[in-house]
Formats: C-alpha cells, structure tokens, sequence
C-alpha cells in the first residue's frame, strides 16, 4: 500500500476509473495519481454527461463526487445502480451523516471525505477492484438461496436476485461461515478491505440494502440475521 | 404551592389526589367555599323560622288547653256544688266527679289524673289512690307540677312527656301539656288536684313537616348556589384553563398555537394580548432558527470550497513529495515542508469546522457503552509512535473490570488522544520527567481518565485558560506534535456534549494532570469523579 508504483506496462491496466467531479483541477489530478497506480481513467465533470460517458467507457469502478452541475450527485448514483453493479466510490466534502447515509442508500458502496490522502483512496479503489481477480469454483447455500460464487450470481429457486459486487461479497462472507457472528469491525475488513477501523455505517447500510433484495419481509429478516450489540450472521431459516 | 406540598407526604393516594385537585383547581375551591358560606346562612335563618314557628304554634295550643282545662274544672265544681253534700262518701264522690272528665277526655283526646286529697298528709299520685284515665302513666305528671299544688294553687302548667299504654299493652311516649287545677270535694271538704294531660301530636307532625319543608327548600338553595357559582367560575376559569394549555403547547415548541378570540370582554382582550406575545415569539425564534440554518449552511458550504482545492494540492503535493528524490535539494527540501506543512492545514481546517458545527449547535452524540479502559489502551497505542519520538514512556494504569461510560467512542477518543498528545509535548525529553501516566477508574454513577504529565507545569490561574482556543502557555516555546491549538477546545466541547467534566490541574515544575470524567448514564449530572482532580503524588509537595 505504500509502495508506490511503477509506471505501468502497456496493456496492463488494473482497471478503468470513471472521475466524475465538477473541479476540473481536481479531476486532472486524480487522473494523474491513478495512472501512477496503474489505472486507466477518463474525467467528466458534469453530472448530466455523466451516464453518457459511462455507457460509453464502461469503467470498473466509478469515482462520483456529490455536488455536480447539471444533475446531483446522488441521481447520478441511482442511474448507474440502475444499469450496473459496477463499485462507486463517493468523494464528498461533507462528514456529515445524513449526506453519507443518503449516498449509500442511494447505491454508493464506499465513501471518501475530502481532503483525503491519495493513498487511501488508492486502497479503497483497489479493494473495490480487487475480486476480479479470484475466481473460485464454489457453491454455498443461505437460507432458501443458491450462491454460484464463482458465476457470481444467486437464485431463490432457480429466479435470478440480482445484487452488486459488494451486497454479493457481503452475502458469501456471512455464507461462508454461518455459523460464526460476524461483527461490524470484522466485516469491514473482510468485504471492504479495511485494515483500520472505519465507518460501520456502511456495514448498516449495506445490510439493509441486501435485505430489501434477498428477504421475503425486510422487516422481520431471515437471511441477514442481527445480533443485537454484536453484529451478524446467517440466518438458519 | 410549598405550603401544601409539605402534608402530602404520609397521606394516603387518595386523599392526595384530592388536595392536589383542590390546591389546582380555583373552580373547586370557589364552588365549595360559596356552599359552606350559603350553608351558614342558610341554616341560621332556617333554624330562627323553626324557633318562631314551634313557639307560635305551642302558644296557640297552651292558650286553648288551659281554656278547655278550666272549663273542665269550673263545671266539675258545677256538679260538685249540686250534688247533696252529706250522704256520700269522698271515694264514690271522687269517681262521680272524675268519670265524666275522663269520658270526655277519651273522646276528645286528652287524660286526667285526680289526685290528693292536698294537705299535710301528702296526696300525692304515687302514693295511690288517684283517680286517672284507664292505660295511662300517673307518672307522666312531673313532680315538679306536684310539688306546686302541695297547697292551695290556681291553676298551673307545664310541659311533659305523656306515656300511656293501649288496649294491647303498647307503651306509648309523646309530648304533652300538662294543666292542673284544684277543687274542693265537699264529702271531705279536701282540695283534690285535676291534672289534664293534652298530647301534642298534632303540634309535632306540623313542625316536622315545616322542618321537611325548610330542609328541602335549604338544599335545593344550596345547589342552586353551587351550580350558579359552578356555571360562573367556568366562565373565567375555561379560557385560562385554554390558555393554560395553548402556553403549554407553545413552550413545547408548537409555535402555530393560538388562543381563540371571541367577544370584547377582559378575557377576550387577555386572548388577544396572549396570541401578540405568542406572535411576536415565534417571529423572533424563526429569524433565530433562519440565522442559525443560514450558520451551518454556510459552514458547509465553506467546508466544501476549501476542501475540494485542498484535496488537490494535497494529491499535487503527494506526487512532487514521491518524486522528490529526483528534484535538486533545495526543491526536494520544498516539497517535503509542503507536504508537512499540508497536514498541518489540514489538522487546523478539520479542526476549525469541528469547532464552527459545535458553535451552530449541529454536533450530534451517538452514545453507547464505552469502556474507558479500552479507550486509553487504544489511544496510547495510537500514540505510542509519536512518544517513542519523543522519548516519553507511556504508563497506563487501569483497573482490572470495566469503566463504562454512555458515550460517543468517536469523541471520547479524540478527547483522550487530544490529552495524550498534549502531554507528550510537555512532559521533559529525559529523566524522571519523561513520563506520563494514564489513569482509569469508574464507578456505578461515573467513569474518569486522568492524564498526568512532569513538565513545566501550569502557573496559577492557567489551569482555566489552558481550554481558550489557540491559547498556549509559552509562545516561544517550540512546537512539537503540531497542535493547532484547537484540540483542548474541542475536547471541551465535546466533554460538555456528554454533559462531563475536563478539568486540568498544574503547579509550576510540577507538571499537570488533565482529567476527564464522564457520566455513566448520558444526561444524568455529574456530582463526584472517582479520581481525583490533584494527583497524589503531588500533595505533600504542596503542603
């Protein structure tokens, strides 16, 4: 993570990144640092051309700033989520909750608050990036639910749900072991990538957003199971 | 209010209830002390018509008793005088002149007692030989009345209770008149006394009807009054009870709240004036709320300007600072004052927007259990870098069970970092004061972490400057950590969001100790720390 990259070979991207952000400078900046990590991007900086230039470009990840010209931050995200499960990572100015929950409500799946630390963004991108680079052969059950781990896809008697790369991470890693409560810190590691305690708002937020998909009643859920003051785990049902 | 709070204590629930409801309720009060003054009226004036009217009636009744009674006599000594004197004895005599007054008497409803004969000898009735109505008491003449016919008398009065027992036997008591008057028997030549005896029957069902009648016209006077004063103090009492209310609601926030106005008089007028003040208050308390919005607003609006920029210097002074090694010494040295530089402004905006949330009154607490024992074990190992440095050890000293506290983990660890931070910077680079110690303690009301550093100190008065916003004890001395002089102020802030306390202690040479003291419930005054503000091992050098 601190090691800083070579430049990269040709051909040998690790990924595209979409920059959506009004500040031009800003957006050419991040550029530049992403291409010194090896990452190919393009800059949009204005909320309305921006699903124009994700059609167009078809990134692995988008980088979505919240306030654009054109159309806000949080629409944008909706669209995309509408489309395509592809990770976004919110760059906003404000730490403020109600912003960041609205955001992830919205379909965001990671948050960064400026001023950030390049490397940090950095690492939370190549957390994002980083299942394609694994796949397995695996076959897991939830619930009344079928994982294809490795065809990343889960079905409830032989329908499709269809989820976002981090809801599926989510979902296998509580699979995985349902025997085993999972906390809000450990989950953050393990779906996220984060070594160092982060926002376990997320972890909230994106629980409840898998159990709108996957569960017959969000309310009274099965799949996702809390346990009260620790985290969670997989419902036995 | 404090006169009556004082017996409510032992009472039982009950009665309690009642006298909160007469000590809230003016109706109540009103209402009853009108009763009881109209009951005192009332009962006076009836019991003087009763007096007036028993005596008209027993009057009346006397009057024409004696009347009858004198009758009675003058014709019995009407007989007696023509009766033959000389061949009859004194008892036949005696029954001949009683019998047909006791005839007439059953007919007309009165008794007689013949007694005597008057004299030396005694003749009194219970002596025997009275002559009196068959079934009646002789006894039911008093003594008294005896008494004054023991000589010659005319003819007298008084009242009595007449008892009497009919065919069956049934022992019969009622008021009576009692009239005695003398003759002259002349077998004997004695005086004999004839008591009649009238009942008052009659008299006394009359009074117990005009007592039945005043008794009703009395309480249906009263609840007239009651329900006259009842109707008039609703009157005055439901809009105030209404404003009452409305003030109510309006101190809890629902501004909108207005009295209805309707008519001119007093109360309408107090209505009208009430809804100015209710206007006039919610006007200021929007402007209030408006500038306020308008406050964070531009708090986050200038949060979002700098921070945009701010990030790409920061990425600009992150790839020069990699490259650096490239760059001739005097640009490589540049970029990297830029880079440190950079995170000082960094620390002192993040700062100065915590601060601004906290003067708008935007910060939030999400408490929950924290164990302060974990918090100072996690801060000092964030720490410990910046101490290693610094060539300060760290000593923490925790109890072996938890110390909980209900509070925001996020703040109380900036609290705690800021304070161990602060005494890394001050405490001496070697010997005995390159130390600082960590304390933990808590108990069931509060949980305390105490900061203790050897360094210069505080000189008096510092203790409460030391939480003033870019405040420092010595201007020239050198920056270490690069505080920006916010973090004690924040700590403050964020102490005082939890309702705790942080106080610093500090003697010249002595060193300092900060010590925070958090409640266990949020929201519950503090009243002790379980650690103390003044550490120790600094009191005997004091005294």
């Amino acid at each position: 993570m601190t090691q800083p990259a070579g430049p990269p070979a040709e051909n040998a991207w690790k990924g595209r990144i979409l920059v959506v952000d009004d500040d031009a400078s800003l957006a050419e900046m991040l550029t530049i640092v992403l291409r010194q990590e090896g990452f190919d991007s393009r800059m949009c900086t204005r909320g309305d051309l921006a699903m124009d230039e994700f059609r167009d470009y078809k990134p692995d990840l988008v980088l979505l700033d919240l306030m654009l010209p054109g159309k806000d931050g949080i629409d944008v995200c909706k669209e995309i989520r509408a489309e395509s499960g592809v990770p976004i990572v919110m760059l906003t100015a404000k730490g403020d909750t109600v912003d960041v929950v609205v955001g992830l409500e919205s379909g965001a799946d990671d948050y960064v608050v400026k001023p950030f630390k390049p490397k940090e963004l950095v690492a939370r991108i190549r957390a994002r990036v980083r299942r394609y680079d694994t796949p397995a052969q695996e076959s897991l059950s939830i619930g009344d639910l079928t994982i294809d781990v490795a065809g990343h896809s889960v079905t409830r008697r032989g329908v499709q749900i269809s989820l976002t790369p981090l809801e599926f991470d989510l979902l296998v890693c509580l699979a995985r072991k349902p025997w085993q409560v999972f906390t809000r810190e450990v989950l953050l590691e393990q779906v996220w990538g984060y070594r160092h305690a982060a926002d376990t708002r997320l972890v909230n937020v994106h629980v409840q957003r898998l159990r709108s998909k996957v569960e017959h009643d969000p309310e009274n859920p099965e799949i996702v199971v809390t346990v009260r003051g620790v985290g969670y785990k997989a419902g036995n049902a | 209010m404090s006169s009556g709070a004082l017996p409510s204590r032992s009472l039982p629930a009950g009665l309690r209830r009642g006298l909160t409801f007469w000590r809230r309720s003016i109706q109540a009060r009103v209402v009853a002390s009108t009763v009881v003054l109209s009951a005192v009226v009332v009962s006076i004036v009836g019991w003087f018509l009763l007096q007036q009217t028993r005596e008209g009636l027993l009057d009346h009744r006397v009057t024409a008793v004696v009347a009858e009674a004198n009758n009675e006599t003058t014709e019995a000594r009407t007989r007696l005088v023509a009766a033959p004197g000389t061949d009859i004895d004194s008892a036949s005599q005696q029954r001949d002149l009683v019998e047909p007054i006791i005839q007439r008497g059953a007919t007309r409803g009165f008794s007689v007692v013949l007694a005597g004969p008057v004299g030396d000898t005694g003749g009194r009735i219970e002596d025997g030989g009275a002559e009196s109505t068959p079934g009646l008491d002789t006894s039911s003449v008093p003594a008294s009345l005896e008494a004054h016919f023991d000589e010659l008398a005319p003819t007298a009065w008084t009242y009595t209770r007449i008892r009497s027992a009919d065919a069956e036997g049934v022992t019969r008591v009622q008021p009576g008149i009692v009239v005695g008057s003398q003759v002259k028997l002349p077998s004997d030549g004695a005086t004999y006394t004839l008591y009649y005896l009238f009942p008052l029957d009659e008299e006394q069902e009359t009074l117990a009807l005009v007592t039945r009648a005043l008794l009703t016209a009395a309480i249906l006077l009263l609840v007239l009054v009651a329900g006259m004063t009842w109707l008039v103090t609703r009157q005055v009492v439901t809009p105030i009870r209404m404003a009452r209310r409305v003030a109510e609601r309006l101190a809890a926030g629902q501004l909108q709240e207005r009295l209805q106005v309707s008519g001119e008089d007093d109360l309408a007028r107090l209505a009208t004036s009430f809804n100015q003040m209710a206007s006039n208050l919610q006007r200021q308390i929007r402007q209030l709320e408006e500038l306020s919005r308008v406050q964070r607003r531009f708090v986050s609006d200038v949060s979002h300007e700098l921070r945009t920029p701010l990030t790409t210097v920061r990425m600009a002074s992150d790839v020069l600072h990699d490259a650096r090694h490239g760059f001739d010494p005097a640009a490589g040295r540049a970029a990297e004052l830029l880079q440190t530089e950079l995170d000082r402004f960094e620390m002192l905006l993040v700062d100065l927007l915590e601060i601004s949330r906290f003067d708008a009154g935007a910060a939030v607490l999400e408490a929950e259990d924290v164990n302060l024992v974990d918090v100072a074990h996690r801060v000092v190992e964030t720490t410990r870098a910046l101490a290693d440095q610094r060539g300060v050890g760290v000593v923490v000293r925790t109890p072996d069970y938890p110390c909980l506290a209900e509070a925001d983990v996020r703040r109380v660890e900036r609290i705690v970092r800021n304070l161990v931070t602060n005494a890394i910077d001050h405490a001496e680079t070697s010997g005995r004061g390159a130390e600082i110690v960590v304390q933990v303690a808590g108990d069931e009301h509060s949980a305390a972490i105490a900061v203790r550093d050897y360094g210069v100190g505080l000189a008096p008065g510092e203790a409460a400057m030391v939480f003033n916003r870019f405040w420092r004890a010595d201007p020239a001395r050198a920056r270490t950590s690069g505080g920006t002089g916010l973090g004690l102020s924040i700590s403050l802030e964020d102490t005082h969001l939890h309702g705790g306390w942080l106080q610093a202690w500090g003697r010249p040479g002595q060193g300092a100790q900060f010590r925070l003291t958090l409640p266990r419930r949020a929201g519950v005054p503090l009243r002790q720390s379980p650690l103390p503000l003044v550490p120790v091992d600094a009191e005997e050098t004091v005294s």
